[in-house]
C-alpha cells in the first residue's frame, strides 16, 4: 500500500482511550488519493471512534493524522472548518436533523455550509435522492417518517451531496435489502471512480468489501493487523482474516462475553 | 471535541460523599461553563449568522410563552392587591395597596416568576433538543457539514432568550398590574381613578428598567443553561433526562442569586 505521492489520508500511531478504556493502541493507516481503503473488523473494535478522529469530532489521545500531508490533530478551529469542507461523512446512525425535511438535510451543506441559493440546492438534493434509488416524493417529508434503511440513504446523499473530495462511510449498506445495498455499492464506486474521491469505509458485508474496495485494512484490539489489497485478501494467509471472512466463531478472535 | 460529562453518574447515598461530589461538581464546571459562556458569546457576534435559526427561537422561547408569563402575571398581580388589602387594612393603610401591586410587580415578581417559569418551559426543551441533537450525533453531523454547532444551535438560542425575556416580562407588568387593578376595583371597592393615578405617581422608570435588566439576564441564564447541558448531555436517554433537569435546575437557582445580586446593584 505503500505510495510515491502522499497519501491523502495518513494515520501514525494513534490512540484513543476513553477512561481506562483503551479503544485504540496505536493505529496506523494510509489511503492513497483516490483510492478506496475498507476498514473491517469486530463490532465494537474502534472502527467508528477511528472515523471521528479523523474528522475531528473526538481527540486523539497521541500520534498523528495527516490530510494531504498536513498534520491537523492541532489545527485551529478556523483552519477545521475549512478543512471540514473536503470531507463527507455517513453516519453509522444517519445521524439526520429530525426538525428538518428530507430534502433540506440533503442539501443543508450546500445551504447552510457553503451559502448556495435554496432553490439550486433542492434540485442537486433530489437529483441525489434519486441517486440513491429513493422516489423524489420522499424530499418533503420528515426523517422520523422514513424507515431505518430509507434514513441511511439519506444520510448517504447528504453525505456526498457536497461533492466531497473524501467521504467517510461508516457501514454504508448495513440495514438495506441486498439489492439496494448494491445500490448503494454502486454509488460509492461511481463517487471515487467517476468523480476521483478519497474514499474510507468501514463495513462488516463481505460483498460490499468486494465491491467498493482498493485496499482493506482489518482492525482488532485497536491496531492494525492487516491490510493489503483487495485481491491479497482472500490468500491472506492471516488467520484473523480468514476467520472473519468466513465468519467463524472459533480462531484465533476471541469474543470477550462482558 | 467537547469532554461529555459524567451526567449519566448515579448520585451515591452517603451524605457526605453527596455534599462533597456536588461542591467539586460546581468548582468543576464552573470553569466549563465560563468557557461555554466565552465561546457563545464570540460566536454570536463574530459571522456566519443564522437568521432564519433566531426568527424560529424568537418565536420559540418568546412568542410561545406568552400564556404562561401572562397568565402567571395576572394571578400574581390580583393575589398582591388581595393579600396587601387584607395585610394593610389592620394599619388603616389601605391606599397603599396600588403602590405595593406596580412595585413589586415591576420591581422582582414579574422578572422573577416569568424567568422561572421560563426556565421550566423553555429551559428544559433547549436541553432536550441539544441533547438529543448530541445524542443521535446530529451535532457531530453539523460539524462535518461545515456548519458550527455554536452558531448554528448556540447562538440563536442563547440571543432569543436575552431578548425575548425582557419584552415578556414588560408585557407582564402590564398584566401583572391590571390584574392588581382588576381586584381593587372590582372587589375591593377602589375608585379607579384613584387607583391609576396612585400607580403612575409611585412608579419610576428605574423600577420597570430594572426590571427589564434581570429579565435579560434571566433570559441569558435560562438559555445559557439549557445549551450547556444539552450540549453536555451525557449518552442515551437517561443522558438527555440528566441534562434537561440540570438544565432547569441550574438556571432556577442562578435566577435566584442574581435577582439578589441585581437588587443590591440596582437599589443599594
Ligand atoms: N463517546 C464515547 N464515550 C465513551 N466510550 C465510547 C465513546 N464512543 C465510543 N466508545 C466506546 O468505544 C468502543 C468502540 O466504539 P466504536 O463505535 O468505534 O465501535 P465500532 O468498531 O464502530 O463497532 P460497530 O461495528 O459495532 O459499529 C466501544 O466500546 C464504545 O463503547
Ligand atoms: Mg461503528
Amino acid at each position: 500500500m505503500s505510495t510515491i505521492e502522499t497519501p491523502k489520508i495518513k494515520l501514525t500511531g494513534v490512540k484513543k482511550a476513553f477512561g481506562n478504556n483503551h479503544i485504540l493502541r496505536g493505529v496506523d493507516l494510509e489511503v492513497p488519493a483516490g483510492k478506496s481503503l475498507v476498514v473491517i473488523g469486530g463490532s465494537g473494535t474502534g472502527k467508528s471512534v477511528t472515523l471521528k478522529c479523523i474528522l475531528g469530532l473526538l481527540k486523539p489521545d497521541a500520534g498523528t493524522i495527516e490530510i494531504d500531508g498536513q498534520d491537523i490533530t492541532n489545527i485551529s478551529a478556523k483552519e477545521r472548518d475549512q478543512l471540514m469542507l473536503k470531507f463527507g461523512m455517513l453516519f453509522q446512525g444517519a445521524a439526520l436533523f429530525d426538525s428538518i425535511k428530507i430534502w433540506e438535510n440533503v442539501a443543508f451543506g450546500l445551504i447552510q455550509g457553503r451559502r448556495m441559493n435554496r432553490k439550486e440546492a433542492r434540485e442537486i438534493a433530489i437529483a441525489k435522492i434519486k441517486a440513491v434509488g429513493l422516489k423524489p416524493e420522499v424530499a418533503d417529508l420528515y426523517p422520523a417518517e422514513l424507515s431505518g434503511g430509507m434514513q441511511k440513504r439519506v444520510g448517504l446523499a447528504r453525505a456526498v451531496a457536497t461533492s466531497p473530495e473524501i467521504i467517510f462511510f461508516d457501514e454504508p449498506t448495513t440495514g438495506l435489502d441486498p439489492i439496494m445495498a448494491d445500490v448503494i455499492n454502486n454509488l460509492i464506486v461511481e463517487q471515487v471512480k467517476e468523480i476521483g474521491a478519497t474514499a474510507l469505509s468501514i463495513t462488516h458485508d463481505m460483498g460490499s468489501v468486494r465491491k467498493i474496495a482498493d485496499y482493506v485494512a482489518m482492525i482488532h484490539e485497536g491496531q492494525i493487523i492487516w491490510h493489503g489489497s483487495v485481491e491479497e485478501l482472500d490468500n491472506s494467509g492471516n488467520e484473523y482474516i480468514e476467520q472473519f471472512i468466513h465468519g467463524r466463531a472459533d480462531g484465533p478472535i476471541t469474543r470477550r462475553v462482558a | 471535541m467537547t469532554a461529555h460529562s459524567n451526567q449519566n453518574q448515579k448520585p451515591s447515598l452517603n451524605i457526605f460523599q453527596m455534599v462533597g461530589a456536588a461542591l467539586l461538581n460546581l468548582f468543576e464546571k464552573t470553569g466549563a461553563i465560563t468557557r461555554f459562556i466565552g465561546l457563545s458569546l464570540y460566536h454570536i457576534v463574530t459571522p456566519t449568522y443564522f437568521p432564519s435559526q433566531l426568527w424560529r427561537q424568537l418565536k420559540d422561547i418568546g412568542y410561545y410563552s406568552l400564556p404562561v408569563v401572562g397568565m402567571t402575571a395576572l394571578f400574581t398581580g390580583m393575589v398582591l392587591a388581595l393579600q396587601s388589602y387584607t395585610g394593610f387594612t389592620r394599619f388603616n393603610a389601605e391606599g397603599a395597596v396600588a403602590s405595593v401591586v406596580v412595585l413589586s410587580v415591576t420591581r422582582e415578581l414579574a422578572p422573577v416568576l416569568a424567568g422561572l417559569m421560563v426556565a421550566g418551559r423553555v429551559g428544559a426543551s433547549i436541553a432536550a433538543e441539544i441533547g438529543t441533537m448530541r445524542v443521535t450525533e446530529q451535532i457531530d453531523a453539523l460539524t462535518t457539514l461545515s456548519v458550527n454547532p455554536y452558531k448554528y444551535l448556540i447562538a440563536p438560542r442563547v440571543l432569543a432568550g436575552a431578548i425575548t425575556l425582557p419584552i415578556l416580562v414588560l408585557i407582564g407588568d402590564i398584566i401583572g398590574v391590571y390584574g392588581g387593578y382588576i381586584v381593587s376595583v372590582y372587589k375591593l371597592g377602589f375608585n379607579p381613578n384613584n387607583y391609576i393615578s396612585q400607580t403612575w405617581d409611585i412608579l419610576e422608570s428605574m423600577d420597570v428598567i430594572s426590571g427589564l435588566v434581570k429579565a435579560g439576564a434571566f433570559g441569558f441564564i435560562v438559555s445559557i443553561m439549557g445549551c450547556y447541558h444539552g450540549y453536555n448531555s451525557g449518552r442515551g436517554a437517561q443522558g438527555v433526562g440528566n441534562a434537561t433537569t440540570n438544565a432547569v435546575v441550574s438556571a432556577s437557582i442562578l435566577i435566584l442569586i442574581f435577582n439578589y445580586l441585581l437588587t443590591q446593584v440596582f437599589f443599594s
